[in-house]
């Protein structure tokens, strides 16, 4: 390699490795003091994690790489795509394994002796590290990887920083690492979907606001007067994470040597906290961000506009709005006061609206192009994952009622409704997102539209057995739960409940594993895909993509 | 000028768009959980709720860490069955030393937040370790190691600060001697189990999970789950006075 010339360490090359440095000197000091073993683990990741960076920044200075890569190249922007491939593959990588373990606690609520009697392997902790990767690991991923292509190409601006972007996605896969691991060793901090512990949150709030400076510098630097919708969706996304996140985790260490917090909030309000942030990581982790990747993947893909840009306005406004009201629906009949879990049912019932707007919006951009679902399998299955949007934003508020929730609740009804939206729409949405964005990225047409759709065929009858053995076994559940016989006793004992159950957790697993190979295909295509020789002439600008008026 | 081109502002500036959405998310959750926290009637008034004992908030602690929540809830609802089934509905001040609440979503077992009392020690570790021997169809994981594990008192004192710091009533003598009191309780022919029936009058003192030889987290995990939901005496309990 030539050699050029000597230069300053840029301001953003100092920053970070000042930071990354700094940090490697903090988790020496609390490994070397800590008795913990896990803390004492993940202090050694997160310290050669910063020093591997903090290396690179170091080489990228001595090799006398360009100061700083052309914001454009011929007059067109030289976008920065390597952190969104990247952060793409990784998202490949998580979901399988999200899938995977999914599948294995599928089969330990059937056969509990896959659970090993070990501590590392037992459901109790094996289901937050499914729950997590999935949502957090693989959907985190895609919103990352997507959300940096998407606002780089509607704004036609290269991202802001060399280093900053790497950050964001290895930074936050780092997180991911540090989450997963903790859970099988123990560290939880028991609040559903934000089990991370402390210093796992506090990692992510930095890497959440490096995450906002990219996003937004990028939006800063836009060529066009309008920031396109999806934006808009994102960065609701990214905002109200960070406001959930920091709330839901106010918590203080036993000491900084120790894993273990306790949260500030108690009892009723930590319920309240909890759910209020529970619900709107379904809300604006689950449903915003995926939108977003709707907004720009499906009119792309079909080459037709945003149905109505009006529908667009308001069912963004109305669905932030409203999402945040919903959280006490997950705590009727509890200890919670009723005036908050009846406001929360009231505005779940109200969220429906801007639930299917959102989904108008989506399938109406197919008008004048419905025709494209029999050839293409790639925007089917992202239709199709809108239709599992309309379904399951129709079902959530109906179990938010709370007589139907009296019977759904503590059900595998939940399970399967989570599911539906989670395989279906974040899944397929997703899965679409990717088909589209490797050959993209790589300037390559799509290995295999076939085996496409075999993917889209098997994983979609594995969503039918998942939520079909779900409503089945959550209702009848339900129902022996509050059965009486005729001289009025309590007609069933718990256990004779789970034994009804058994069938239903087979064909659920049965479900689960035509997803994860359906996965398994994408995978296989994606890979072939970038090892192919046959490479797409033109990558279609995103000039049909100007903010729609 | 139309109504929709005033939205411009929002599609134009990216601050006054974030700004936008921080007050459009910002007042369901504040309508929501301020209140909680001014309404007196939010925590019931109640005899008995008392902080947990050192040993009791170490075996929830290891309840937390096996994530038994994402199986057992600890909230009856005030539904007929669930009435006879688990005994009286759950009251917002049995959960007020909780951090975090394990109310759970979820029963793939059954509600435990009135388990204590119903089964005796040696039962809850038969079915802990093997829960196929005292119930053939369970689908439970087996905790075999929590009879082998020596439970971890070393920051004990440490623990109850915190909880002091956030307004939990543990006497100064109850941190002091915290460390020794979990383990007095799971000793109760130690020296030390005298001091402990002083600092805590009433509560369960007894080997739980029948090892004279060391506190394990078996004993820890034993003692939680058999205080929880005896605190409140419903015979007591006046209904009508926290209605709500």
């Amino acid at each position: 390699m030539v050699k050029q010339k000597a230069r300053y360490l840029t301001l953003e090359e100092g920053g970070f490795a000042t930071l990354l440095l700094a940090t490697v000197v903090l988790c020496l000091i609390i490994a070397g003091r800590t008795f913990d073993q896990v803390l004492a683990f993940h202090a050694g990741v997160v310290a050669v994690a910063s020093a591997v960076g903090a290396f690179y920044i170091f080489r990228r200075y001595f090799d006398g790489e360009k100061l700083r890569a052309p914001l454009e190249i011929d007059g067109k922007p030289n976008y920065n795509f390597g952190p969104v491939k990247v952060g793409a593959w990784l998202s490949v990588f998580w979901g399988i394994a999200g899938f995977l373990v999914g599948l294995i606690i599928a089969l330990q609520l059937a056969y509990p002796v896959l659970n090993l009697d070990l501590p590392w392997t037992s459901f109790g902790r094996m289901r937050p590290l499914h729950t997590s990767a999935v949502i957090f690991a693989f959907g985190g991923n895609v919103l990352i990887a997507s959300s940096f292509y998407v606002v780089q190409r509607t704004c036609r601006a290269r991202m802001p920083g060399e280093i900053l972007p790497w950050l964001v996605v290895l930074g936050y896969n780092v997180f991911i690492v540090i989450a997963g691991t903790g859970y099988l060793l123990g560290v939880t901090q028991g609040k559903e979907y934000a089990e991370p512990e402390w210093y796992a949150d506090w990692l992510l709030t930095i890497v959440w606001v490096f995450y906002l400076f990219a996003f937004l510098g990028t939006i800063w630097r836009r060529r066009e007067p309008h920031i396109y919708v999806a934006n808009w969706f994102y960065l609701a996304f990214i905002v109200t994470i960070a406001v959930l996140h920091i709330f839901n985790n106010a918590s203080l260490p036993v000491s900084l040597f120790s894993t273990k917090s306790y949260i500030v909030w108690a009892g009723v309000q930590d319920a309240m906290v909890q759910w209020w942030y529970g619900h709107n990581a379904v809300g604006f982790f689950l449903t915003a961000g995926f939108l977003a990747i709707m907004y720009y993947f499906i009119p792309k893909r079909a080459e037709r506009p945003v149905y109505s840009y009006r529908l667009s306005i308001v069912h963004f406004w109305a669905l932030i709005f409203i999402y945040i009201w919903a959280g006490p629906h997950h705590l009727h009949y509890t200890a919670l006061p009723q005036w908050a879990s009846t406001l929360g049912m009231t505005f779940s019932i109200i969220l429906w609206m801007p639930s299917w707007g959102g989904m108008i919006n989506g399938l109406m951009t197919l008008s004048g192009a419905w025709d494209k679902m029999r050839t293409d399998p790639v925007l089917r299955m992202m239709v199709v994952s809108v239709a599992f949007y309309g379904m399951s934003t129709f079902e959530g508020p109906v179990m938010s009622i709370r007589e139907v929730n009296g019977l759904s609740h503590y059900t595998d009804w939940t399970i399967g409704h989570v599911h539906a939206g989670a395989l279906g729409w974040v899944g397929y949405i997703s899965f679409g997102a990717l088909y589209c964005l490797i050959p993209w990225l790589y300037n390559k047409k799509l290995y295999s539209l076939r085996l496409v759709n075999a993917h889209f065929w098997v994983s979609t009858l594995g969503i039918v057995l998942y939520i079909c053995a779900m409503w089945v076994s959550g209702i009848m559940q339900g129902l022996m739960w509050r059965a009486y016989d005729s001289l009025g006793f309590l007609e069933y004992s718990f256990i004779e409940t789970v034994d009804a159950m058994h069938p239903f957790y087979v064909i659920r697993a049965l479900g689960g594993g035509m997803f994860l190979l359906g996965a398994l295909f994408m995978a296989y295509n994606l890979i072939m895909t970038v090892r192919s020789k046959e490479s797409e002439e033109t990558v279609a600008d995103t000039s049909g993509l100007v903010a729609a008026e | 000028m139309s109504a929709w081109k005033k939205h411009e502002i929002f599609e134009k500036n990216s601050l006054i768009l974030i700004i936008g959405i921080v007050i459009a998310i910002s007042i369901g959750g504040l309508v929501e959980i301020v209140p909680l926290y001014y309404l007196k009637s939010t925590i019931e008034k109640t005899e008995g709720v008392r902080p947990y004992t050192p040993l009791e908030l170490a075996g929830r602690n290891i309840y937390v860490r096996e994530g038994c929540y994402t199986c057992h809830s600890q909230m009856i609802r005030p539904l007929r069955d669930e009435l006879e089934r688990y005994g009286n509905y759950s009251l917002a001040a049995e959960s007020m030393y909780d951090r975090p609440f394990q109310w759970g979503s979820k029963r793939t077992g059954p509600d435990l937040a009135r388990v204590g009392g119903k089964y005796s020690d040696q039962w809850h570790k038969d079915h802990l370790v093997n829960p196929r021997s005292v119930s053939p169809t369970s689908v439970m994981p087996g905790y075999p190691f929590l009879v082998k594990n020596e439970l971890t008192t070393r920051d004990m004192k440490d623990h109850l600060e915190l909880n002091v710091l956030y307004g939990v009533p543990y006497t100064e003598e109850q941190i002091a001697n915290a460390k020794a009191d979990a383990v007095a309780q799971a000793m109760p022919d130690s020296d030390a189990a005298e001091g402990f029936e002083e600092r805590y009058p009433g509560v369960a003192l007894r080997d739980f999970d029948g090892n004279p030889d060391k506190v394990t987290e078996m004993d820890a995990l034993i003692a939680y789950l058999q205080m929880l939901g005896t605190l409140v005496d419903f015979k007591l309990y006046d209904e009508k006075a926290n209605l709500r």
